[in-house]
């Protein structure tokens, strides 16, 4: 049996968050070797309905039983309309996987149920209380025009990501290259979150054959500020990581800034003037960080910060 | 006796006579025969003045009797027809019909096609198997010590040096082949079951004492350019049917979807990318297995990108790498064998892919084969153990199931050997402490690539500081051996019997390995 997981950190980096059916023993035994940075154990649409049980079975001998090592493990539960989200809720706790992910989520509210559950839970099986971290999938116009106030939910909630085939539906469009039907939703969202204060994702890319489009889709999340995105196939792992890694140019500004503010820091100035002309003051310091720590995670960072 | 891969080479397999009187000795490292001068065996051969004899028979009976076959003899085959060869089986019932026993089949290869063989090593008719694959019922009744004297099985390019130093004696040699004219040009290409080459079957009708052609379509003289020549044939004999074309050539094998296999071969490209080696002009041969197929795929960026070509590839060949030529990426394709209906097609009417012959792909004992002048192999494995020898003919069960192939010829002859598979197949761990049998010894064997990560061989320094500059990652083999076994569990030791039943050569002609009888499983 592996040691239980370290404690989660709340915000560590999710580029890629890779969807897998639960009941899959031959998908979930070692789904790490891919590289994603999250893993998503799916309970939800992905295992029918009379298999429920089996699937939670499966996932929770898994997340005992597996060293998933520095991969992060989240679990998407049922929704809060269906019957099985309080054992959902139960097994991941009780698994000591990293974060849940709430389907369908509509309302601050609903949220808070699950974070309320996830705490008698915690209780229940002796785990740490707010050790299980929570993000909230949006799924309908109407949890996206709640986004804000789920995003301030609970201190739990590290991000939130769109769920577009369920959001198409409700809106009546189909997937258009481009994603003119889909902007409202991710500008909303992102605002959202950054308001808030947690990370955004956003939806699956479900055509597989379809590389160009991939790639267009990722470029326009980047473009727009997304933390990172789910994929359903562990070939699209390396292709968002290539894009959301930061030029060299970035990093070696990066350095910069955060070299010469720590130098300023510890002589009590607040604000300098990097020798390019360029202000600086603590607010770019967080930004410079990200930079240094995706160049880290992409395998291009060979600086010594 | 210990040999150089740490076998126990017992004296029983280094008892057991060659034709030419050579002594088996155990495996010494790979190079160790280098610069030896060695004498060619020669062929009886037959003074062919009377110009109104035809070589034509009806039937392969009256081949058998007019050959001359008698009890103790050897008779060879080749495998180019994979698993739709018919002509082995038929050759043998005849010679059993016949009553002749204490028959040796020294074949290029043999397959699932053969099953019926195993009755006849049971029966006690068949009393020596020299052949590179062994599988299905005659692997099995090998196994279980049926066979009366140890099977030998050796590499591609290791058939052809003990055939040429005399190691093994051909009596006769039966060559099916697509077409043949009546005097015996043979050839692979223009019948009902077209294999594409006939390579491996070239040095039996130079060193056998008489060669007979089999064929289903007969063409008119001369049927050229041959490969096999009329002038060392004896006997055309037209069957109805020389194989099932359907299993001869098969459809191009689909590339890979599955993501395992997909990053697998994406990572073996890189690591071909990061060693000094990926320039214009360099060699390349892989297999037509789920991960090996898919590395031309990821070649194909890489190349573009960097603006290089490969300037041949050699091998078992595939549709894969035809298209790869087509994009204009590969000079020449130098052919051993052909996988699939489209390398079969290709070499029909493309003017840049060309056969060889076994010798020309990978003797050790010749003045030079392709294998020599090889800048990168990909291959697979059964096992591979933290010593990176490599296994590719015992299963888990310790029963004789595969085939050295050109395994260990390509992996001694290639500058950057990469072996890739997965690091677990079912309950089995694939990287272990100790194969079950040494098919190629690990000093040939420079890259492991496996889903659980990269290992280096030690000994090759230079690739290590090739990765290590271009980023990737590697480990201990030892690492990836204890994630297998953490994984899976550390397997139970197989339980032998004494027996000797297979002599596992090294290309060179020393002893690598014996496998030996198989316990029964008890429940």
């Amino acid at each position: 049996m592996s040691l239980p997981r370290p404690k989660p950190e709340r915000f560590r980096l999710r580029r890629t968050m890779m969807f897998m059916n639960a009941q899959k023993p031959g998908l979930i035994k070692d789904a790490y070797i891919y590289g994603a940075d999250s893993i998503m154990l799916d309970l939800e649409d992905a295992v029918a309905e009379n298999q429920k049980d089996s699937a939670r079975f499966s996932l929770y001998h898994a997340l005992k039983e597996i060293d998933y090592g520095d991969t992060e493990v989240i679990v998407r539960i049922n929704g809060l309309d269906t019957p099985h989200w309080k054992e959902d809720i139960r097994v991941c706790v009780a698994g000591g996987c990293d974060g849940i992910r709430i389907a369908k989520t509509e309302s601050a509210q609903d949220v808070k149920t699950v974070d309320e559950a996830v705490t008698e839970a915690e209780k229940e099986f002796g785990v740490e209380v707010g050790r299980t971290l929570l993000m909230a999938a949006l799924e309908s116009p109407k949890g996206v025009l709640n986004a804000y106030e789920i995003c301030q939910a609970s201190p739990r909630l590290f991000g939130v990501a769109l769920s577009g085939g369920d959001y198409r539906k409700c809106m009546q469009v189909k997937v258009i290259p481009g994603g003119i039907e889909m902007l409202f939703a991710r500008g909303l969202m992102l605002n959202a979150a950054r308001a808030a204060g947690i990370q955004c994702f956003d939806t699956v890319f479900t055509n597989l054959n379809d590389d160009e489009g991939f790639r267009a889709e990722v470029k326009q999340n980047v473009e727009m500020g997304f933390d990172g995105k789910s994929l359903i196939n562990p070939k699209q792992i390396p292709i968002v990581h290539e894009m959301l890694a930061p030029t060299q140019k970035e990093i070696a500004e990066a350095e910069k800034i955060v070299r010469a503010y720590r130098e300023h820091a510890s002589e009590g100035v607040g604000v300098f003037t990097l020798d390019n002309g360029k202000m600086i003051d603590i607010a770019f310091v967080p930004g410079a960080e990200r930079v240094i720590k995706l160049a880290k995670a992409s395998g291009i960072y060979e600086g010594d910060l | 006796m210990k040999n150089a891969v740490g076998r126990e080479i017992p004296a029983e397999a280094l008892a057991v006579e060659l034709k030419n009187g050579r002594k088996y000795e155990p495996y010494q490292g790979k190079g160790y025969r280098d610069g030896k001068y060695i004498k060619k065996a020669g062929p009886t051969t037959k003074i062919y003045e009377n110009p109104k004899e035809s070589k034509l028979l009806p039937s392969i009976r009256d081949a058998v009797i007019a050959c001359g076959i008698k009890d103790g003899m050897t008779v060879s085959f080749h495998h180019h027809f994979r698993n739709g060869d018919y002509i082995v089986n038929m050759v043998m019932k005849e010679i059993v019909d016949l009553g002749i026993k204490d028959i040796t089949i020294a074949a290029s290869s043999l397959g699932d096609a053969h099953d019926p063989i195993a009755q006849y090593i049971e029966e006690g008719i068949v009393t020596g198997i020299q052949t590179s694959g062994i599988r299905g019922k005659m692997g099995d009744v090998v196994s279980h010590g049926k066979l009366k004297t140890p099977a030998i099985l050796r590499s591609h390019g290791g058939r052809v040096r003990a055939v040429e130093e005399g190691d093994v004696h051909i009596d006769v040699a039966f060559i099916g082949a697509p077409t043949s004219d009546e005097y015996g040009n043979a050839r692979a290409l223009g019948g009902k079951g077209d294999c594409g080459v006939l390579s491996y079957a070239v040095v039996d009708s130079e060193y056998a004492d008489k060669v007979v052609v089999i064929t289903d379509t007969l063409v008119d003289y001369p049927n050229f350019p041959p490969s096999i020549h009329g002038v060392n044939v004896d006997y055309v004999v037209k069957v109805d049917e020389i194989g099932n074309p359907k299993k001869i050539a098969s459809a191009a094998a689909r590339m890979t979807q599955n993501p395992r296999d997909l990053m697998m071969a994406e990572n073996t490209a890189k690591v071909i990318a990061a060693t000094p080696w990926f320039k214009d002009g360099f060699s390349f041969q892989t297999g037509a297995g789920g991960p090996s197929l898919a590395v031309n795929r990821f070649l194909e960026p890489l190349m573009n990108e960097k603006g290089i070509k490969m300037a041949w590839a050699i091998g078992g060949i595939t549709a894969a790498i035809c298209e790869l030529q087509r994009k204009g990426l590969v000079g020449k394709i130098i052919d051993v064998q052909d996988f699939d209906t489209g390398a079969i097609e290709d070499i029909r009417t493309n003017p840049n892919h060309f056969e060889m012959t076994a010798s020309e792909y990978a003797n050790p004992a010749n003045k030079g084969a392709f294998v020599n002048k090889l800048d990168f192999v990909v291959l697979a494995a059964l096992e591979v153990d933290t010593d990176f020898n490599v296994n590719v003919i015992t299963g888990s069960d310790g029963v004789l199931r595969g085939a050295p192939g050109g395994h260990p010829d390509t992996a001694e002859g290639a500058k950057c050997c990469v072996i890739v598979t997965p690091l677990t197949r079912g309950r089995m761990a694939t990287i272990c402490e100790h194969v079950v049998t040494v098919t190629t010894p690990g000093d040939c064997v420079d890259v492991v690539v496996t889903d659980y990560g990269t290992a280096v061989n030690p000994r090759r320094t230079d690739i290590i500081e090739a990765l290590d500059k271009a980023g990737i990652k590697h480990v201990p083999i030892k690492e990836l051996q204890e994630k297998a076994y953490s994984l899976v569990g550390k397997p139970d030791d197989l339980q032998w019997k004494d027996k000797v039943v297979a002599i596992l050569e090294a290309r060179d002609g020393t002893i690598l390995d014996v496998v030996r009888e198989i316990k029964p499983c008890e429940i």
